[in-house]
């Protein structure tokens, strides 16, 4: 079975605040429910299946189904691989969909990591690595810190050329009214910023921010009949990467299994995506993953991010033209949502206009959960056009 | 040489059935990882099961305790235990006999560091009775 043309997603909303104080994290799950339905056109009594992750409070999916009052919810799926979760669920929902076991998908994303900051959930002790990684003294940044300076070794990537990346993504946000970071910088203000764990930069890091997201993901039939352009499921893939009972490669991304199968489901190569939504909660991602999706050789990223490759509208791999979450938005530290929400802009045209890629028919999201100084899970979708 | 891991924190790992006897042989200054009975391969971090074989006959193997930095950085930020610590080196470290495990470079200045570097084991006590296998710079 393919899910290739199977599915449309006919809704996408991104909460417009970066700070929202005097609000619950299940009141931000449903705005943008709400949201994201009203620009598919439809309600909350359409909807037949409801997916989220670990952000959701509660019980898995039941807590906030029940507070949005999904009363006719034949499916529900609440696969948490972090930041690719939603990435992953729009595949998830897709295939559901191709099964004919449900028509309208809603899938959300909220979190108030700035106006109700909680300490970062602990590694459970029961995770079977616990003992054996958090006495170490482990964060989040040392961890890509670590993939940073291994590939450096390996490829000569620079500092200088992890700051190309930001740089592009900046030059993206300066359009968009909603950035969080939306002033154009330079490699050297890039370098100049503190260390937090070297080689990384403050400004290799993405924001913080509260936030979130949803999309709605429906069946042909019911797209056909909603008056909003919607944009095709074309493919999707997934792999998990993992620490290889001790022979970690902190080199490459789970990207390098997901790509090709969302590829090859969807019918496209490289060559013809039109705009990319790739994952970005450090350079290094960026960096990695593009590698690893073949946009260019491995060990080339470096080459490839200083040539103006990923500037948009013109560049050979337009990315995060929203800024991304280096400096626009990573609500609840969790990214896949937005970058679906971008792609599915591009793909209608509506990107912000001096961003907007020219006639973009293919566009690829890439999310990546997890540390990929550890382990992580990959998620890439292909979308398409209506006509794609 | 006294070693620097009065600043550094020693936090006591979360232990289990399955890994008393990799943390009882900390204190004596051993260090173990898994040895697969099927397939010989050697693994990190330890566990019941090969994950290259799927087996579950596996057993305790002593290494060396020396090996070659894998990656390494310097956070500046420190979280947790590590609240407010100074700069500290989270590495993964290569075992000569094969595995990597993350762990901390310490007894040495961070500018004097490298990729491929050989280190050998120390261990610091927790004071909760396992000690941490962290690593120095291998001195000749």
């Amino acid at each position: 079975m393919t899910i290739r043309g199977k599915a449309h997603i006919a809704g996408a909303y991104e909460h417009p605040e970066r700070k929202i104080p005097d609000s619950s994290i299940a009141q931000v799950h449903a705005e943008v429910a709400i949201g994201a339905l009203t620009d598919a056109g439809l309600s909350l009594s359409d909807v037949d299946a409801y997916f989220c992750a670990g952000d959701a409070p509660g019980f898995g999916p039941v807590s906030m189904a029940d507070y949005l009052g999904l009363a006719r919810l034949r499916y529900a799926d609440s696969t948490e691989t972090g930041g690719s979760s939603y990435v992953a669920h729009v595949g998830h929902a897709a295939a559901a969909i191709a099964e004919g076991k449900c028509r309208v998908a809603l899938i959300t994303l909220a979190g108030l990591p700035r106006s109700q900051p909680t300490p970062r959930p602990a590694m459970s002790a029961q995770a079977p690595e616990a003992g054996f990684e958090q006495p170490f003294g482990p964060t989040t940044v040392s961890m890509y810190a670590l993939a940073a300076r291994r590939h450096m070794h390996e490829y000569g990537t620079t500092s200088a050329q992890l700051a190309a990346i930001k740089v592009a993504a900046s030059q993206h946000a300066q359009h968009n009214p909603h950035a969080m970071l939306p002033k154009p910088v330079t490699v050297e203000e890039v370098l100049e910023s503190p260390l937090i764990s070297d080689p990384l930069h403050r400004l290799d890091c993405c924001v913080v921010s509260d936030g979130g997201g949803a999309l709605v993901v429906v069946a042909p039939e019911v797209a056909a009949d909603l008056s909003r352009q919607a944009v095709k499921v074309l493919g999707h893939g997934e792999s998990p990467k993992l620490t290889a009972g001790g022979r970690i490669d902190l080199t490459y991304t789970g990207a390098v299994w997901s790509g090709p199968r969302a590829f090859a489901e969807a019918g496209v190569t490289p060559f013809d995506v039109d705009y990319a939504s790739i994952y970005d909660s450090f350079t290094i991602t960026v960096l990695q993953t593009i590698e690893d999706l073949g946009f260019c050789e491995k060990g080339k990223g470096g080459a490839f991010v200083t040539d103006g490759s990923l500037l948009a509208p013109h560049g050979r791999l337009p990315f995060n033209t929203d800024g991304g979450g280096l400096c626009n938005n990573h609500p609840v530290n969790r990214g896949g949502m937005t970058k679906v929400i971008e792609a599915v802009r591009q793909l209608r045209g509506e990107a912000n206009a001096p961003v907007q890629v020219p006639d973009c028919q293919i566009a690829l999201v890439n999310g990546n959960g997890g540390s990929l100084g550890t382990r992580s899970a990959a998620a890439t979708l292909i979308l398409g056009q209506e006509d794609a | 040489m006294t070693t620097p891991a009065a600043a550094l924190p020693a936090p006591a790992p979360a232990t289990n059935p399955e890994t008393t006897e990799f943390w009882t042989a900390t204190a004596d200054g051993r260090l173990l990882v898994k040895r697969c009975q099927d397939c010989d391969s050697l693994m990190w971090y330890p566990r019941a099961i090969c994950p290259a074989c799927s087996s579950l006959r596996t057993e305790w193997f002593e290494v060396s305790g020396r090996g070659s930095i894998y990656s390494y950085t310097v956070n500046y930020r420190g979280e947790g235990a590590y609240q407010g610590a100074p700069p500290f080196v989270l590495a993964y470290v290569e075992l000569d006999e094969g595995p990597r495990m993350m762990t901390n470079i310490v007894e040495a200045s961070p500018g004097d560091l490298s990729v491929g570097q050989p280190v050998e084991v120390v261990f610091h006590d927790t004071g909760q009775g396992p000690w941490l296998p962290r690593f120095r710079p291998l001195r000749h």
